[in-house]
């Protein structure tokens, strides 16, 4: 549906995108996720056309596109200001494509009465944008993509001026339309939520290079970068230093236990807040004190000190963590992952495991409020 | 009671804050335009006698005065020149100077220069490209083996040669309005009409256009304040002349009062010009401003 083909996007010196290539199947929800100035919005600009290549050639429906004006590349796009006419009543900013493309009034009032009604702006027809809340301009702008009967979509952070709980309420309702509508829908975003939720695809970008390219689930089982793991998840994954121990690589400032074989040394170990378990002190596990921690309702985010590292850990439900108290901590050896110096996964170093579940405390007379089983969030289901 | 004095004390410090804008407006807006108002019910003293009260009989007076119809319509075609092409002008190097050009700050200066210049210098150099002989256009004219026309003596010619002068002058001036709303314009506007396949033309007319119109309407209004304000160019170019070919309502004003030394006459004139803007204005605010959006 969508080809590109080692595409570059250079002003003078700085290299905004650097020969990037992937190619989009009809239907699919892709995500391209970064930082900002990654170059994610300016390779959506590039396939939408409002920005011409450097290098490499872009390829739609089997047609070079390159070099073609964005009228005639057959896609539509969402701008993240909307772009809606100010001067305009909802009704002209949605029908203004179809003017522009000479279609007949009478067929312009059934595709906009349709239209309207799929994005539920049947009662704002005649309002201008100014007289509408923020997701209802959102709205206007969508049916004006969707109106055009492109099938391809290409959304530049079309949910960032919008407030939390709309933003919920506006993903499911993209992702809906999408799918009713069998829309191709390229979608820029650095809210790893929105990447997560809405995308059939990832691509993860970082300095104008794609950094992983997979599912959402790929993503967040299987990081292959430090800078993938640390971007996606919220809290995102811990990465801990790992020095060189007496039996094999250690957390950095915590020498007493191995965690990885000596090969990991100088790379970091990666574990996500809700694979890591929580002990009492008299317990075998890692040596941790509580930093802080945030009661989020439906969990607590703990922040823990381990050697110089720190450990982020989610907890179902409430739970006391007095700052200063001391744990310990272990996770299951598979739940896991190494990086090498590089930070570049490296699957040929395996954790070792160091924590057995049997070393647990069970409250027998230990002075610290420690609730046992309840601590131990559900060990991942693999 | 300590409330009803501080809310006194509010008042008064109100007041304090309106008095400098008031104390100018009123000695320089609203005295003159009280004693103009009077002025032109009397006609002027003559050896030490008092002024002699006539009611509207100045009015009767312009009415039948054939010169004042004949400035009037010089001052009518004066704007209907002057006014669309100056901001048509505008408009259109605005447009051009807002593009991706090379050297486009030397052409904004260029277009911006006229403006600077004090209406005198200008009308100095224009007299310069007029003159009959000697003159600018006159010896382009013949070198091409045209014979030169007499700009500013032909009575058929001079109006349009001292409106041509104007829309020099002013046109640069309306631009810097006209960049300065382009330039506001958010630029995804036009990307989201590329994506449509929205041609340049129509792009203009439905969209740039519209969103210019607050613009325009204030370039409009400064445009007829100024075709009936600014005469200086006629002090150097025309002196009204030839025979009242050019000769435009302020200048006749001018020449009234200070030539004929008919300030009365001048005061009526006044007050005619003062109710025409005044009708001018209430259409502006009232209907063109309904029909405006603005932002």
């Amino acid at each position: 549906m969508i080809q590109l083909d080692h595409v570059s996007k250079s002003w003078g010196s700085t290299t905004a995108v650097d020969r990037i290539s992937f190619a989009i199947d009809p239907g699919q929800f892709v995500i391209l996720l970064g930082p900002s100035g990654c170059g994610k919005s300016t390779t959506l600009r590039m396939i939408a056309g409002l920005e011409q290549a450097s290098q490499g050639r872009i390829h739609i429906q089997q047609r070079d596109v390159t070099n073609l004006p964005p009228g005639d590349r057959g896609l539509s796009m969402v701008f993240q200001s909307y772009a809606l006419f100010p001067h305009l009543s909802v009704a002209d900013n949605i029908v203004f494509g179809l003017r522009s493309r000479k279609v007949p009034k009478a067929q312009q009032r059934k595709h906009l009465e349709r239209v309207a009604e799929l994005v539920d702006l049947t009662a704002y027809l005649n309002r201008k944008p100014a007289q509408l809340s923020g997701g209802q301009r959102q709205r206007v702008a969508l049916a004006r993509a969707i109106i055009s009967e492109h099938p391809i979509c290409l959304m530049d952070e079309p949910l960032s001026n919008l407030d939390a709980r709309l933003r919920g309420e506006m993903r499911r309702e993209i992702k809906a339309l999408q799918t009713r509508l069998d829309m191709t829908v390229v979608y820029v975003t650095h809210d790893q939520v929105e990447a997560m939720s809405m995308g059939d695809r990832v691509i993860l970008m970082e300095n104008g290079r794609i950094v992983q390219d997979g599912t959402p689930e790929q993503l967040y089982r299987y990081p292959t970068s430090t800078f993938a793991a640390s971007f996606i998840g919220s809290p995102a994954m811990n990465l801990l230093a790992l020095e060189d121990g007496e039996h094999g690589a250690t957390v950095q400032g915590e020498p007493s236990i191995a965690v990885a074989p000596r090969a990991a040394v100088g790379g970091h170990l990666g574990i996500r807040p809700e694979d890591v378990s929580l002990h009492a002190p008299s317990a075998s596990g890692i040596l941790a004190t509580v930093i802080d921690s945030e009661y989020l309702g439906a969990d607590t985010i703990g922040r823990f000190r381990v050697g110089d590292q720190t450990v982020r850990i989610r907890l179902a439900g409430q739970h006391p963590l007095p700052v200063g108290q001391l744990f310990r901590l272990s996770w299951p050896a598979k739940a896991a992952h190494v990086f090498g110096q590089d930070g570049l996964r490296r699957d040929d170093i395996h954790p070792l495991p160091f924590s057995a579940v049997s070393d647990r405390l069970n409250g027998n007379g230990d002075t610290t409020p420690m609730p046992s089983e309840r601590i131990t969030l559900d060990s991942p289901a693999s | 009671m300590y409330s009803l004095n501080a809310y006194r004390g509010m008042q008064f410090y109100g007041v304090l804050l309106l008095l400098p804008a008031a104390i100018l407006l009123i000695t320089f807006a609203y005295l003159p335009t009280a004693n103009t108002l009077i002025n032109s019910l009397y006609i002027p003293s003559f050896r030490g006698e008092p002024r002699t009260f006539v009611g509207l009989e100045n009015y009767q007076d312009l009415l039948s005065d054939t010169t004042f119809w004949q400035v009037a319509r010089n001052n009518f075609l004066y704007a209907l020149g002057t006014i669309p092409t100056s901001i048509a002008l505008a408009l259109g190097m605005a447009l051009l100077v807002n593009a991706r050009l090379p050297g486009r700050g030397m052409v904004r200066m260029a277009y911006f220069t006229p403006t600077i210049l004090p209406m005198i210098a200008a009308a100095n150099i224009w007299m310069f490209f007029y003159a009959p002989q000697i003159g600018l256009f006159n010896k382009l004219l013949s070198i091409v083996g045209i014979s030169g026309i007499n700009w500013l003596g032909d009575p058929n010619v001079a109006l349009s040669s001292v409106i041509v002068m104007s829309v020099w002058k002013e046109a640069g001036f309306f631009m810097i309005f006209y960049l300065a709303a382009l330039q506001s314009m958010a630029p995804e506007l036009k990307e989201a009409a590329d994506l449509e396949g929205t041609s340049r033309w129509s792009f203009f007319w439905r969209v740039t256009f519209p969103l210019l119109m607050p613009t325009t309407l204030f370039v409009l209004i400064n445009a007829l304040i100024n075709a009936v304000r600014v005469v200086d160019h006629l002090f150097i170019l025309t002196k009204g002349g030839p025979n009242n070919a050019t000769n435009l309502l302020l200048y006749y004003v001018y020449e009234n009062a200070f030539s004929f030394f008919d300030r009365t006459y001048a005061a009526t004139i006044t007050v005619v010009i003062l109710l025409v803007l005044a009708l001018v204005a209430t259409l502006k605010f009232t209907v063109l401003d309904r029909r405006t959006h603005y932002q």
